[in-house]
């Protein structure tokens, strides 16, 4: 096991969240006095030196930021300037609904998207493939607000089938599932096509089906399995955009989710919450990132098996 | 010995791919080019010139208000107004004149930030792969951090802290995907060292910017031009998703993003206010990656996808 | 006494490995172990040896593309480490590379005539009105027409391109040429054309040749002084004709043995090497060839020889010929 890789991934990622905080602990400072962009305007002057005293801002620039990381590991980010609530509180209300679609969102690309390049790939150059592989393109270049607007239009305005804002159902789920799924799924079945069709050109598959296998077995134990590392590879490269587009989908749809609450407070400038959401955001990517890393390398045979294993 | 014609193809060839040495190969391809890219040549072509000259272009003044006249229902939606050929929106400013002033702000922003994006990848990746070292280090790092983040969350982050004036936003789009172009150019340089050409170059007592500017980068030229294809579509996509959540860019000024969100709430009624600027870009954006993958397949079809 | 232009002075040059264990000691590929040589103005050098021996690495030495771990390498006198970017770029006008792969070192979007004129502008070098006429004149010298000035390395054959990099060094005059491996690459009908190119414009411009090969034949043919390397270190120095008759080095004897020759009478007495070259990363102590050498004695195995001059400007390293004492094992 090349256990060199696994762990200067991991290093990888430590650095890339450490990074993360100091441009943003940067971005704070550049800014002008970190005090009067965190405490809202009507802030007394006890609020202020009590606020200097958490964050630390009279000691040397050093000491700040090493106040500034404990701070965030004990789960403080200060209060938000619209309520005064605990930031972190607020978050962790509002963090789940956002997992929640990703998730969901994640499961649809890969659940449709798949079988959609599987079936391109077995049936290639028929107008299902051709139709399937310009979906890709679909998906990479069309606006995904303005594909949620248009869902939107048609299925509850029009038709009345499903609800346009909110998340109490499942049928609230839908429409923005759909709507951040299928911005990725065309890629998804390109890739698995492309990958799939690399495979099956291979001698030993041909051999197989010369010899007659049966060809459900060839195509799900065998080809599957090796065509599995470039649609990994191409899953966690499409996490980031998908979150990025999160943001946006929250807000068509009035999904109560992190990413509407990231907007809702650069439009307010409630800079303790947006520079909470970021963190948090940046850190979640960066443990997506380091498990698909992890995926890889346990199923590429030249990581996971190095010359001297038994 | 050549006739003025073929010349000035030859020209043009060279300046829209910047591949000196395969001209005559581009002047075959292209009498052979699919009809279905013609479509999407002729559509940016008409972007284009829409933007260039929305001054001629536009009927009325975009700014111009006429509260008496609201939400007016053109004709071609079957309504009355005849003065404003697609209506008017909430606050009775002529919709024709705001889709183009639209169009032109947004594709102006997605074209600069493109050339920046271009400009701040290309040369990092080069400074990268010249100095190797702790250097290399560096710059890496920073494409990895690029690479691991979205855009948007950045993008907000720095919004919801320095604001955005308008200087300010393109330079921000002008962080959007450098990270690619870095990554191409340096992966060229450093394959160039290996290769040969530029150690010998280098032997000869050329001086590093020369190697880079007049040896290197001409033949990243292919890659970057197919990247600046795929980029150009993705800022737009960037700018508008900023300006459709009200924060890219502001009033007076109007882009295609911040239309499709003003005419969200009339949708039940005008549904076109919001219809027409989303098809819009997605015209736009589609044809562009359209002719990415075509001009691809055509400059070297061995890049992977 | 003859002018002498490059003098390489125990050369050393090692190159750190990098290990996929996370916790290996660092190792060390010693590409060039001491070396030490003359070349004279106007000669045409040679340096042979097998692939992985140190010739390419003792040629970037020389021409100062790489620093040496220790050692020196003076030219005209001058010691190569102590020069400023200023001069190393002005020296670049005295000394010029050749290199295998001929396609490798031109760019391939470049017209070849724009390639050739390319150091003159570099170096500001004449008029740049008459920087073509340059170009074709130089052309005319590597037996190219001018029609070539306007094509792409891509569209030429392999012995042009060679030409054309040929065409490229010579353009500012220099003093000396290092030729690595400048024809292997090439066609064997098409070799002999270029090294006859080689000898015509060695003699008319009185220029200094290193000429590195693997290739004997050819050394033999155009080289007046030759060295031999094996595993980083020269084993033999002689001029052309001694070496060939009078061959002392037990690996030079197996290299020359080995060229196949055309004389009908010739018995084909090739020397068989045995036993596997050493690892390069780990040498034993002892004499490097020794794993290989029929004719090994204890001795060889316990001290590496130095290079010692047998008479007429001959050196070998091997106990067997000179009788002398070596380095101590490592």
């Amino acid at each position: 096991m090349h256990v060199k890789y696994f762990l200067v991934k991991t290093l990888r990622a430590f650095i890339t969240t450490f990074l993360l905080v100091v441009f943003v602990f940067f971005v704070l400072r550049i800014t002008g006095d970190p005090a009067q962009a965190m405490l809202p305007d009507d802030a007394t002057e006890e609020d202020y030196i009590e606020f200097r005293q958490l964050w630390g801002l009279d000691k040397p620039l050093m000491e700040q930021f090493y106040v500034y990381c404990k701070n965030f590991l004990h789960g403080d980010f200060g209060q938000s300037y619209k309520d005064g609530r605990d930031v972190f509180e607020i978050i962790s209300q509002r963090l789940p609904k956002s997992v929640w679609l990703m998730g969901m969102s994640i499961i649809f690309s890969i659940v449709v998207g798949l079988p959609l390049g599987i079936y391109a790939a077995l049936h290639r150059n028929s107008f299902g493939d051709r139709f399937i592989m310009g979906t890709a393109v679909f998906g990479f270049s069309m606006p995904n607000f303005f594909l949620g607007i248009m869902f939107i239009l048609i299925f509850s305005m029009k038709l009345h089938w499903l609800p346009s804002a909110g998340s109490d159902t499942w049928l609230h789920l839908l429409m923005p599932m759909i709507t951040i799924g299928m911005t990725r799924m065309g890629s998804y079945a390109r890739y698995t096509r492309s990958a799939m069709l690399n495979v099956l050109s291979k001698p030993y598959i041909i051999t197989a089906k010369a010899k007659g296998a049966n060809r459900n077995r060839m195509v799900y134990l065998h080809a599957l399995p090796n065509a599995a590392i470039p649609i990994v590879t191409v899953i966690g490269t499409s996490i980031g955009h998908m979150v990025g587009g999160s943001v946006v989908i929250e807000n068509v749809f009035a999904w109560p989710g992190i990413g509407r609450l990231l907007v809702s407070s650069v439009a307010v400038r409630d800079l303790p919450v947006v520079q909470a959401i970021v963190i948090i955001m940046g850190l979640a990517m960066v443990l997506a990132n380091l498990l698909v890393d992890f995926t890889y390398g346990l199923l590429d045979p030249r990581i996971r098996v190095t010359a001297g294993d038994k | 010995m050549m006739s003025d014609n073929v010349k000035n193809e030859k020209v043009k060839f060279e300046v829209l791919s910047g591949v000196v040495g395969q001209e005559t190969k581009l002047q075959k391809v292209f009498r052979k080019v699919p009809p279905m890219i013609m479509l999407c040549m002729a559509w940016l072509l008409f972007m284009f010139i829409v933007a260039v000259f929305w001054e001629q272009f536009a009927p009325f003044d975009y700014e111009e208000q006429d509260l008496a006249n609201r939400l007016a229902v053109p004709k071609i939606f079957g309504g009355t107004d005849t003065t404003h050929f697609l209506g008017t929106d909430s606050l009775g400013r002529d919709f024709l004149s705001r889709l183009i002033r639209s169009i032109r702000t947004s594709l102006l922003v997605a074209f600069c930030g493109t050339i920046i994006t271009a400009i701040l990848g290309t040369a990092l990746g080069f400074v990268a792969a010249h100095f190797r070292g702790w250097v290399d280090e560096a710059i890496m790092m920073m494409v990895d951090f690029q690479y691991s983040l979205p855009f948007m969350i950045l993008a907000l982050l720095v919004i919801a802290f320095f604001g955005n004036n308008l200087v300010f936003f393109v330079f921000l789009l002008g962080i959007e995907g450098w990270n690619k172009y870095a990554r191409m150019s340096r992966g060229m340089a450093l394959s160039a060292q290996n290769n040969g050409y530029a150690v010998a170059i280098r032997q000869l007592g050329a001086s590093p910017v020369r190697l880079y500017t007049k040896h290197i980068l001409p033949n990243v030229s292919n890659i970057l031009i197919v990247e600046l294809t795929l980029n150009f579509p993705a800022k737009i996509l960037a700018e508008t998703s900023l300006s459709f959540l009200g924060l890219g860019i502001q009033p007076p000024d109007t882009s295609l993003g911040s239309l499709l969100s003003f005419g969200r709430a009339y949708m039940m009624t005008n549904w076109w206010l919001a219809v027409i600027p989303g098809l819009t870009i997605f015209l736009t954006t589609l044809s562009m990656c359209l002719l990415g993958d075509w001009v691809r397949d055509t400059i070297d079809p061995t890049i992977r996808k | 006494m003859r002018e002498k232009l490059v003098e390489a002075k125990g050369l050393y040059k090692q190159y750190a490995l990098k290990s996929d264990k996370l916790f290996a000691k660092r190792r060390y590929l010693k590409a060039v172990d001491g070396v030490t040589f003359d070349i004279y103005k106007g000669e045409f050098f040679g340096v042979v040896g097998e692939s992985g021996c140190g010739k390419s690495t003792t040629a970037k030495l020389i021409l100062d593309m790489e620093h040496p771990t220790k050692g020196t390498v003076l030219f005209k006198g001058r010691d190569m480490s102590t020069l400023k970017p200023k001069e190393w770029r002005a020296i670049r006008l005295d000394m010029q590379m050749i290199f295998q792969d001929p396609l490798g070192a031109l760019d391939p979007y470049m017209c070849v005539g724009k390639q050739i004129m390319e150091p003159l502008e570099i170096h500001n070098i004449g008029d740049p009105k008459d920087r073509k006429q340059m170009v074709l004149d130089m052309l005319a010298a590597v037996s190219l027409k001018p029609i070539f000035y306007d094509r792409y390395p891509h569209e030429l054959s392999g012995g042009q391109r060679q030409r054309i990099v040929l065409a490229r060094a010579l353009i500012v005059k220099p003093q000396l040429l290092v030729c690595d491996e400048p024809i292997s690459a090439l066609d064997v009908s098409i070799q002999a054309q270029v090294v006859n190119l080689f000898k015509r414009i060695h003699k008319e411009l009185n220029l200094t040749f290193m000429f590195i090969s693997h290739d004997l034949r050819i050394v033999k043919h155009v080289c007046d002084r030759i060295i031999v390397m094996y595993l980083g270190r020269v084993v033999e120095e002689a001029e052309s004709d001694e070496l060939f008759a009078n061959t002392l080095h037990p690996y030079s004897q197996a290299l020359i043995s080995a060229v196949p020759s055309l004389t009908p009478d010739a018995q084909a007495k090739r020397i068989m090497l045995h036993g596997d070259p050493p690892n390069p990363i780990d040498l034993p102590k002892g004499c490097r060839f020794a794993s290989r050498c029929s004719k090994c004695t204890p001795r060889c195995l316990e001290s590496e020889p130095e290079l010692v001059d047998v008479g007429n400007g001959h050196k070998v390293a091997c106990f067997l010929v000179t009788g002398k004492e070596g380095i101590n094992a490592r």
